[in-house]
């Protein structure tokens, strides 16, 4: 079952230069129990379309259009009011740096139970229990210590473990990692994604994964949305999705340098387009190899080639085949 | 090959200060970088890894005497840098500044917003004159050119590029001086996937044109891999582990460089990975553990490691590794 359904989304930024078409109907389900990676350079729209299932758009942002379906309720027909019970309690989010999410003033205990105390009525110290519980769940060592102490007492790998364990705290069904390991070295980001994969099994979170790493995509998810430039491109399972790619999946995974081979980097020539005019037809033809006149006029529909793997793109068909 | 850049038993604290505004005491050093020694040969790249706070950007600042070492030696074609820069004559050291020269992370904080780009890349023409004023502008066109930007780009300022092509720029700056070594700190780290390749495949374009040798400091191992011919891999101020890059990638022995490689998600699903978790996180270098620095996330450590420093010995040729049971990983 579809615990998650967005509908041809469109958020938009009014700003004073122009309308920042952000995300410009976006489409994709996510399963239950579920690890979904969402896949997209600056400016894609993946933390966008994070926000916008919340409805936490900053502004000068605005949803203008489209569904979303929330274990088959509509999200964006709720009540401010309604949508309380929403963040945090069935989604939640972790965002990018630790650091600027933790709020340097107040110790993590005060923070947390806060939490805790908002949603359900329940005594300081009952509180208090449910937040070390939701620490030891992120292996935070010595959890009693850590209530008293504030952000800056931790590492950036320890912060990060506290911000995924404020996140479960109220035991939500679907949670956004918005580039969770961006800002943290290596063997930290070993240690978190391994904590994900483990919460994701044990506790049976779905879980939409944001980043622009593709190594983190394919050890971690199963399905895959690749976004580029606020449209889908392409979503199917790993396995499809390096089989059979669409020509920006594909360059994108000839441009990125591997650890486990030499070769000659494929660039990907241009730059990230401008949202406020984006290009005609299909937004990725001023850097496609295998662009026509047809990509530069005709905005490509998202169908399923097979399998549930769903392209946006005039000539994929013909390159791979029939 | 002959050697460009010798660094030797390279050192830099930092001192810690106590609380307290009259009575300010020395309480500590960070030791950001302890005893490094390495070299960088004519036409190759030497990749520096580590984590952050290992050391690195230090020593790339080091070499170039932007930030002034504790004790050590930095040799640059056999003339000692930091002598130079200490009591040579400026004739010296201008001529060490042109031969060796920096690109920085932020390529949106390098660049002067109020400068075109014209004024910034001449602006070491200006210095260092060692190009009479009626060829600039051709000089600053063929820059340009060579780092794949257009002549009109010239009159423009920096906010009107993209974060690739201000890298371009930044690059184009330092090759104007004609340096024969170049120190690239994080030069990708902060573009988007798909501008990366761009800047990579410049910089060993460039190499290979121009001959230059680079110092080539990252975290993403994956760049690394890609650029250097050799690499030094750094944990706490220290070298543990340096070998050419096939070698280092594919059997490296160290058990630090290990885990290090094997955190790395590989983007294909036929290769599962088999990640070596470290526990714990990087100690603070201001009491660095005894014996070797790595003991207390180690997992073969053993009472060996704890009392006794080990040395960085080659074990293999070419292949340096500073723990007590390399030959046990070969």
């Amino acid at each position: 079952m579809d615990l998650l359904q967005v509908n041809d989304l469109k958020t938009y930024f009014f700003t004073e230069a122009g309308v920042v078409k952000a995300v410009d109907g976006i489409s994709f389900n996510v399963e239950k129990g579920c690890t979904v990676g969402l896949v997209g350079e600056s400016g894609s729209g993946k933390s966008v379309t994070a926000q916008s299932v919340l409805r936490i758009v900053p502004k000068p942002g605005k949803i203008i259009g489209g569904k979303i379906f929330f274990n088959g309720e509509d999200i964006l027909a709720k009540k401010e009011e309604e949508m309380r019970s929403y963040r945090g309690k069935k989604i939640s989010l972790i965002f990018q740096d630790p650091t600027s999410s933790l709020n340097p003033v107040f110790t993590i205990g005060t923070q947390l139970v806060e939490i805790v105390r908002q949603h359900k009525e329940v005594s300081k110290s009952d509180a208090a229990e449910e937040v070390i519980k939701a620490l030891r769940l992120v292996r935070l060592p010595d959890p009693e210590e850590a209530l008293r102490r504030y952000p800056h007492q931790f590492s950036g790998g320890m912060k990060q473990r506290i911000c995924i364990a404020r996140a479960l705290l109220l035991n939500p069904e679907l949670l956004f990692a918005d580039e969770p390991t961006t800002n943290l070295d290596v063997t930290i980001q070993a240690q978190i994604i391994n904590l994900l994969i483990e919460l994701q099994k044990n506790i049976g979170l779905t879980l939409v994964m944001i980043t622009h790493d593709m190594g983190i995509v394919t050890q971690m998810c199963k399905c895959v949305v690749v976004l580029y430039a606020g449209n889908v491109m392409e979503i199917g399972s790993i396995e499809q999705i390096f089989q059979m790619p669409h020509p920006y999946t594909e360059a994108l995974l000839k441009a990125v340098p591997r650890l486990d081979q030499t070769r000659r980097l494929i660039s990907i020539p241009g730059n990230i387009p401008n949202l406020i005019n984006p290009p005609s037809g299909c937004r990725f033809h001023p850097r496609c190899q295998y662009a026509t006149e047809k990509c530069k006029a005709e905005v490509p529909q998202l169908v399923d080639v097979g399998d549930g793997h769903m392209i946006s793109c005039h000539r994929w068909r013909e390159l791979n085949g029939g | 090959m002959e050697t460009i850049l010798e660094v030797r038993d390279l050192v830099k604290y930092f001192p810690v200060y106590s609380r307290g505004i009259f009575m300010k005491k020395v309480v500590g050093n960070v030791h950001a970088v302890d005893h490094i020694s390495f070299e960088v040969r004519k036409g190759e790249t030497v990749g520096l890894v580590g984590e952050s706070g290992c050391g690195k950007t230090t020593t790339g600042k080091l070499i170039l005497n932007l930030e002034k070492a504790t004790s050590g030696e930095v040799k640059f074609e056999g003339i000692d840098v930091l002598k130079a820069f200490e009591k040579g004559s400026n004739e010296e050291k201008s001529r060490l500044r042109r031969s060796m020269q920096m690109v920085f992370q932020n390529p949106y904080a390098s660049l002067d917003p109020r400068m075109t780009i014209y004024d910034i890349i001449s602006e070491p023409f200006k210095i260092h004159r060692h190009i009479p004023k009626e060829e600039w502008e051709n000089r600053v066109y063929k820059l340009l050119s060579m780092v794949g930007l257009e002549s009109y780009h010239a009159e423009r300022y920096p906010h009107e590029f993209s974060g690739g092509q201000r890298q371009r720029i930044c690059i184009a700056r330092a090759i104007a001086v004609e340096p024969k070594f170049i120190v690239a700190d994080e030069p990708v780290s902060s573009l988007d996937v798909s501008i990366r390749a761009q800047i990579l495949n410049l910089m060993m374009d460039l190499q290979k044109d121009l001959g230059i040798s680079y110092l080539y400091i990252s975290h993403d191992l994956s760049s690394v891999r890609q650029i250097s011919h050799r690499v030094v891999v750094m944990y706490l101020g220290e070298i543990v582990e340096s070998a050419p890059a096939e070698k280092l990638f594919e059997h490296p022995l160290h058990p630090y460089t290990r885990a290090l490689i094997s955190a790395v998600p590989i983007p294909d699903p036929a290769r599962k990975m088999d990640v070596i978790l470290l526990p714990g996180e990087v100690p603070s270098p201001v009491n660095p553990p005894s014996g070797c620095r790595f003991h207390p996330r180690c997992q073969y450590a053993t009472e060996k490691c704890k009392a006794e420093k080990p040395k960085l010995e080659e074990i293999d040729k070419d292949h340096f590794v500073a723990c007590h049971y390399a030959f046990n990983f070969m």
